[in-house]
């Protein structure tokens, strides 16, 4: 008996959850449709050819191409991450220690380049570095050396316009986590008797840590997938996932392989992702808190 | 701390480094652009505009503009109102499912683009969406969402919605209330989020590479082939006029945004 009439609250309370759900469903459908339903076609086209097949992933393991690829890809990723950690700590060091004016001038120079086009961006590395290029140019001028430098078209070239994108990703977490380390602990290490480097080695870098953490983890990961850099400026030698995929479908028509070798890039991202939630919260790694 | 020690210069010297290093490849795109050379020599010879001319005379760079614009104001238009609607059910909803969707949104800044790229030009080349418009401006949306929807969140998390409350038991429907007393308090976040999406749209390369074509080229597609083919001046044209109105947008947001406090 009581069954049949209607709670009015649950009623309005049901009533509320299909609004909020009304609400956030175009957008969800754009997500589903442009992004969920892409990858999960990836994931298919890499098993199925007229029936089953794990032919793909074999080449991966097999093809000399494929895993020297990957490889050269995980290793640029790490030089590139180790690179701006030391680039960027002691900008976010200075950023946290100076009077406010100051840090948001160094933060602003910081952020500048980041809303900068990755394209203009790798222009400009071509113009500095290449055979005629500003940086030789200038090294001849002052006799340093008599031939030109190969600076791109090359690994090197890659690993310099990517540490340069990639910086701000790193400053920026590190700088959020430094802001958070009190000050009296830094004055209480002194009163005890450290000096500055011990105070700074066994407090201040531990208690940075987490920035640490999260910044390598978006930098690894942004690096894992870079595209226009490595195909700009790697001179066709410096063959990166990204790029594999690109040549696979547009070059050679494999959509197969080009389809496989984004599951396991995907994968290795959502991998590496899930790890480093077990340690810090994710929305820190995306730069939301 | 105020005596100069040696690490503190050490310090000093290296964050000087860095930062011009940040801030070279940024600048010198401009000098490059006045300059009255065919190839590129530092510092230039002379300065002239004739780089700017060939930009604003060429048809095809042109036709290539008003994509890009086109393109970017589409997927504001688009985004925006989309972005807040999801915003603002995450943050008012208690349901479960809200957290799901909330990473779901977040999902284009997780995937790798070349990723996402790839498996959209599948899609749209099953459902002839390749070099179309429409095309191009639905993966641009769903690329600038997250954008929205991070800067609107933001906005909503200071604003108290018993608010909304009090307008509406004093008779306002759920819809006026929203836009009488809730979208003026997170106005500033939805213009930045808006503007984040433009420059989001106006900078993409990589899906533009894989999904446009013919006539529906948008300008950063032109630019990169140009790049692999042949360095020419003109590039640092378009760079430095695109610098300069991603830099005016992202100021007009970033005092917009101090604005809402």
């Amino acid at each position: 008996m009581t069954t049949s009439v209607p709670d009015p609250s649950q009623k309005h309370q049901r009533r509320e959850h299909g609004l909020m759900l009304a609400l956030v469903s175009p957008a969800l459908l754009v997500i589903l449709l442009l992004i969920v339903l892409p990858v999960g076609w990836l994931a298919w086209q890499s098993v199925y050819h007229d029936g089953f097949t794990l032919e793909n992933y074999r080449r991966i393991l097999a093809e000399d191409v494929y895993w020297r690829s990957f490889a050269l890809t995980f290793e640029i990723s790490l030089s590139v991450t180790v690179l701006t950690l030391l680039l960027g700590y002691p900008v976010a060091y200075l950023a946290n220690a100076v009077p406010r004016a100051w840090s948001i001038v160094i933060l602003a120079l910081v952020v500048l380049p980041f809303w900068t086009s990755v394209l203009v961006r790798a222009y400009a590395w071509l113009a500095l570095l290449q055979r005629t290029g500003v940086i030789n140019q200038l090294l001849r001028y002052l006799e340093v050396i008599s031939e030109p430098l190969a600076l791109v078209h090359n690994t090197f070239g890659t690993v310099v316009a990517t540490v340069h994108i990639l910086l701000p990703f790193m400053v920026l977490p590190l700088y959020a986590t430094m802001q958070k380390i009190p000050n009296d602990l830094m004055q209480a290490g002194a009163s005890l008797g450290a000096n500055p480097a011990l105070t700074f080695l066994r407090v201040f870098l531990p208690l940075s840590l987490p920035g640490v953490l999260a910044g390598s983890t978006m930098v690894f990961v942004l690096c894992l997938g870079f595209y226009i850099t490595p195909e700009l400026l790697g001179g066709g030698r410096t063959v990166m996932v990204s790029m594999l995929v690109s040549r696979n479908v547009e070059l050679y028509n494999q959509f197969g392989a080009a389809s496989a070798v984004a599951v396991v890039l995907l994968v290795s991202v959502l991998l590496i992702f899930f790890v480093v939630s077990r340690f810090i919260s994710l929305d820190r790694v995306l730069g939301q808190k | 701390m105020t005596r100069l020690s040696p690490a503190r210069i050490a310090l000093y010297v290296i964050c000087a480094l860095v930062l011009v290093y940040l801030i070279l490849p940024v600048v010198i795109i401009v000098p490059i652009s006045f300059s009255s050379a065919r190839f590129l020599t530092f510092p230039p010879p002379s300065l002239s505009l004739r780089w700017y001319q060939q930009y604003f005379a060429n048809p095809a760079w042109m036709q290539a503009t008003r994509v890009t614009l086109m393109l970017a104001l589409l997927t504001v238009l688009i985004a925006t109102p989309l972005g807040v609607a999801a915003a603002y059910a995450i943050s008012q909803s208690k349901l479960r499912i809200m957290r799901l969707i909330h990473m779901a949104l977040l999902l284009p800044l997780v995937v790798p683009i070349i990723i996402t790229a790839v498996g959209i030009f599948f899609v749209y080349a099953w459902i002839g969406l390749v070099a179309t418009m429409p095309g191009l401006v639905l993966a641009n949306v769903m690329l600038g969402l997250p954008y929205v929807v991070i800067s609107v969140l933001a906005g909503l998390q200071s604003f108290d919605p018993a608010q909304e409350m009090v307008a509406r038991s004093l008779g306002m429907n759920r819809l006026r209330s929203f836009f009488a007393v809730t979208l003026p308090q997170i106005k500033s976040s939805v213009v930045a989020g808006g503007i984040f999406a433009f420059i989001s749209a106006m900078d993409e390369t990589i899906v533009a590479l894989f999904i446009s074509g013919g006539q529906y080229q948008p300008l950063t597609k032109r630019m990169f082939t140009a790049l692999r083919d042949e360095i020419d001046p003109t590039i640092a044209a378009i760079s430095t006029l695109m610098t300069a109105a991603s830099f005016m947008l992202v100021l007009l947001a970033s005092t917009r945004q101090k604005k809402s406090g």
